[in-house]
């Protein structure tokens, strides 16, 4: 049965290792992946710990549907205090390492302590070692994950790892599994590399038996003819993410040149019809790679066609790169972009916080407030292809003063860089914002300002906001499966009911996270996709647990709590601009320079989106100053 | 008029290695999610990007019905599949006569939970790895179509080069 993977504890400077079930209360309150992860994470680590010390606790899971029948159980979930913000760690990644340590006998790993020298963990059939990791330390994240298989004799064995940027401490490393699979985003692969922790490996034959198979077998089927029909993922099935970046760019989403404007010109090189034509002239027409049991398919493949990389294989790219080493940098050069995409991936460090530091440090460059002194005479200036190359190189290995700086993520840099650099910094809660602009969408802009770990598109994001929906719809979406009788307005650029649109999705997207399953499989980029009600069916039919949609809605609003209360006990307090739910200036003063009509010109009302923070806060159960009431 | 059977089709170009075939072998047979007991695999060489799937071609003189010493295994003519009778099968598996070590294709494998041997049924003529996989990385098709399907495949590929070709003479 899927209920009956276990927890295991893990402390990495005693060595000791103990395994415990997970009571059914716990399911009923948390259910498994990210939502039983914050539970642990607030209950197992210290407050005001030190984030790369030895008592940041290390959280890796599968949600309670992973590797069962349901579509698209392939994630992971990694959670800590997060290096880059001091408050929470939270990254979710697909591929094949949940499932497998699933089939090991494992849902969550709680990782403590710090090994005396480079170690890895290997999970086989319920018995987990610590193995020696010194040969393996300081090697590249695909290299690491073939040298724990040929260390195991087992090609079979699927990993988690740190890449050098987690071993060299860089804020923003990620944990990663596969060719591309990223746990990115405040900097999980830091606290692995802080913990002398290569990396896990697993593999494993236990069966999980399906509660009601012929049912989950019927119903995934279903699953698959719903998600495999929606346009949006057949596009994604065929472009991949690139294909969000293209439209949002041509309709003036997109912030280029850190935040100066709203749309990357004369783009064509990078769009994503351009990169379909490298994937197909390097890997054939058939070049989209799935995650466990996905059919979406959203992974291209690809080999880097020219340049000093040329030949080399990657997966990708997603348009979280596309606006790191494209966009945010003004490079829009394909090269450039497969390049960098395929640099992050090999050192394992965030595409997103690297691309986006590296446009901030190119302003402070054309406005002098750094120069060739700090940048150690790299030309720093935008469009300057090579600089951004080299400069990913330097943040890994924290070359030079500027790289160095940049490692340890945007506040701790601005504070050594000093003069009124932060005031450029685009960031919430010390976290790079995505490559998009959310001046013309209020929704959107309440969603990155109030993400819990950090300014962020996957934690809260109303993307159907831009579809126009017609109200009806939109109010048939949200008021499931709670009822709701407040405003709702089907234009974008509106502040009216957004709130309560934030408040859904954050709901909906923890419910995924902790069921385990894609969020290309739920109401994210795809209106008509399924959600709560279904999560009701396919959790019984799969594990037999009995829980309604308004069950597990409780459940993902109470994980939200968690995380919110972490945070508030680290130190998160409403207005603070460096650790609250606050904006960059830049989105009130600086209107929208380029796009479509209904963008330009556009910036966000300060004083309507306090409003609107007031009003998510009412929804959320807080008060205004974000305290629990 | 009715064909001599239909036979699984693997175009591994076309696979994505997400899996999910194996996964719904196993549920389908065995209530289970647990690859290793799945009659399909997905064989990866992952730093190339290369998925092959695995799975028992139904040989028209096969190794592992000629092998067998306990005369355990035959063929079906409807379903043109080789099955495995398991009121006769012993379950050996390592002696190098036994059809888990004669299999070319490594399709018959030994499920060391239940301490069987197993392999593709086609599900009984529904393969549910056919029914899911959404992007037609295996196909069951009428056995006399498999060459013509090919055939139309390098015709295709044959058709694209000519006009390749006579675009790059008219540029010159």
């Amino acid at each position: 049965m899927p209920l009956d993977r276990k927890i295991a504890y893990i402390d990495l400077t005693t060595g000791d290792i103990q395994t415990k079930p997970i009571p059914l209360d716990v399911r009923k309150k948390f259910l498994g992946g990210r939502g039983l992860d914050a539970y642990l994470l607030y209950n197992h680590t210290e407050k005001g710990c030190d984030p790369i010390g030895p008592k940041n606790t290390l959280m890796i899971s599968g949600g309670i549907l992973t590797a069962t029948c349901a579509s698209a159980t392939a994630r992971t979930h990694v959670m800590a205090k997060s290096p880059l913000t001091g408050l929470l760690g939270s990254a979710n990644m697909g591929g094949f390492f949940a499932p497998e340590m699933a089939w090991a006998g494992f849902h969550h790993l709680v990782i403590k302590g710090k090994a005396k020298h480079p170690v890895y963990i290997y999970i086989h059939n319920g018995e987990i070692q610590i193995r020696d990791a010194r040969d393996i330390w300081g090697k590249s994240v695909t290299d690491s994950q073939w040298a724990i298989r040929d260390d195991l004799g087992d090609q079979e064995v699927k990993c988690c790892v740190c890449g050098p940027a987690g071993e060299n401490l860089v804020r923003f490393a990620n944990v990663m599994t596969g060719i591309k699979n990223s746990g990115g985003r405040s900097g999980m692969g830091c606290v692995m590399g802080s913990k002398n922790l290569k990396g896990v490996a697993t593999r494993g034959t236990m069966d999980i038996k399906i509660a009601r198979p012929t049912e989950a077998l019927e119903y995934n089927k279903r699953f698959i003819d719903q998600i495999v029909s929606a346009k949006v993922n057949q596009t994604q099935g065929a472009l991949g993410t690139p294909f969000i970046w293209g439209a949002t760019n041509s309709w003036g989403g997109i912030r280029t040149r850190n935040f100066q404007y709203n749309q990357c010109e004369y783009a064509d090189d990078i769009e994503p019809e351009r990169l379909d034509e490298i994937c197909t002239e390097t890997m054939g027409p058939y070049h989209m790679a799935g995650c466990f049991g996905c059919q979406v398919h959203c992974r291209a493949q690809y080999k880097i066609p020219s340049g000093p990389y040329a030949g080399k294989y990657d997966e990708g790219p997603e348009y979280t790169s596309q606006g790191a080493f494209g966009g945010e940098t003004d490079t829009p050069r394909a090269v450039t972009v497969l390049t960098g995409n395929h640099l992050v991936d090999k050192f394992g460090m965030d595409n997103l916080e690297t691309g986006s530091l590296i446009s901030w440090a190119m302003e402070l460059y054309e406005l002098g407030i750094i120069t060739s002194k700090e940048t150690d005479g790299l030309d720093l200036r935008f469009g300057n292809d090579d600089a951004v190359i080299d400069m990913i190189e330097r943040i890994c290995y924290r070359k030079g003063w500027l790289g160095d700086a940049l490692a340890d993520g945007g506040i701790a840099a601005s504070e050594k860089i000093g003069k009124n650099s932060f005031d450029y910094l685009i960031q919430v809660k010390g976290m790079s914002n995505l490559h998009s602009d959310e001046r013309a969408t209020p929704g959107l802009a309440l969603n990155i300002a109030t993400g819990s770990r950090g300014s962020d598109h996957l934690r809260s994001r109303p993307a159907i906001d831009l579809y126009h929906l017609p109200e009806e719809v939109l109010r048939k979406i949200y008021s499931n499966p709670v009822p709701y009788d407040g405003p709702l307005s089907s234009e974008h650029t509106e502040y009216i009911g957004k709130p309560w649109q934030v408040f859904w999705q954050e709901n909906c997207y923890m419910g995924v996270d902790c069921l385990g399953i894609c969020k290309y499989h739920t109401t994210f980029l795809g209106a008509t996709l399924p959600n709560f009600e279904d999560w009701s069916k396919v959790l019984y039919y799969n594990t037999g647990l009995e829980m309604t949609p308004e069950e597990i809605w409780d459940v993902a609003v109470r994980c939200n709590m968690i995380e919110r209360l972490f945070n508030l006990r680290e130190g998160l307090t409403r207005d603070d601009l460096k650790k609250g739910d606050m904006l960059n200036h830049r989105y009130f003063d600086e209107p929208c320079r380029r796009g479509a009509i209904d963008v330009v010109g556009r910036k966000i009302d300060k004083k309507k989106f306090i409003q609107m923070i007031d009003e998510f806060y009412e929804h959320k159960g807080l008060d205004n100053m974000s305290l629990l009431t | 008029m009715e064909s001599m059977g239909k036979v699984l089709v693997i175009n591994y170009e076309k696979c994505t290695g997400c899996r999910l075939c194996e996964l719904v072998c196993a549920v389908m047979h065995d209530g289970i999610s647990n690859p290793t007991r799945s009659r399909i695999k997905v064989m990866k060489w992952e730093s190339e990007g290369l998925y092959v799937p695995m799975s028992c071609q139904q040989c028209q003189d096969a190794p592992c019905m000629n092998v067998c010493p306990v005369k355990a295994i035959s063929r079906d003519e409807e379903l043109g599949r080789l099955v495995i009778d398991y009121d006769v099968c012993i379950g050996c598996r390592s002696c190098c006569r036994s059809c888990v070590a004669v299999c070319p294709f490594g399709a018959m494998s030994f499920n060391s939970i239940d301490k069987k041997v197993f392999k593709c049924d086609l599900c009984d003529g529904d393969p549910q790895c056919v029914r899911f996989c959404e992007v037609d990385a295996i196909e069951y098709v009428d056995a006399d179509d498999v060459s013509l399907l090919k055939k139309k495949d390098a015709a295709e590929r044959i058709s694209i080069a000519g006009k390749e070709a006579a675009a790059l003479a008219a540029q010159v």
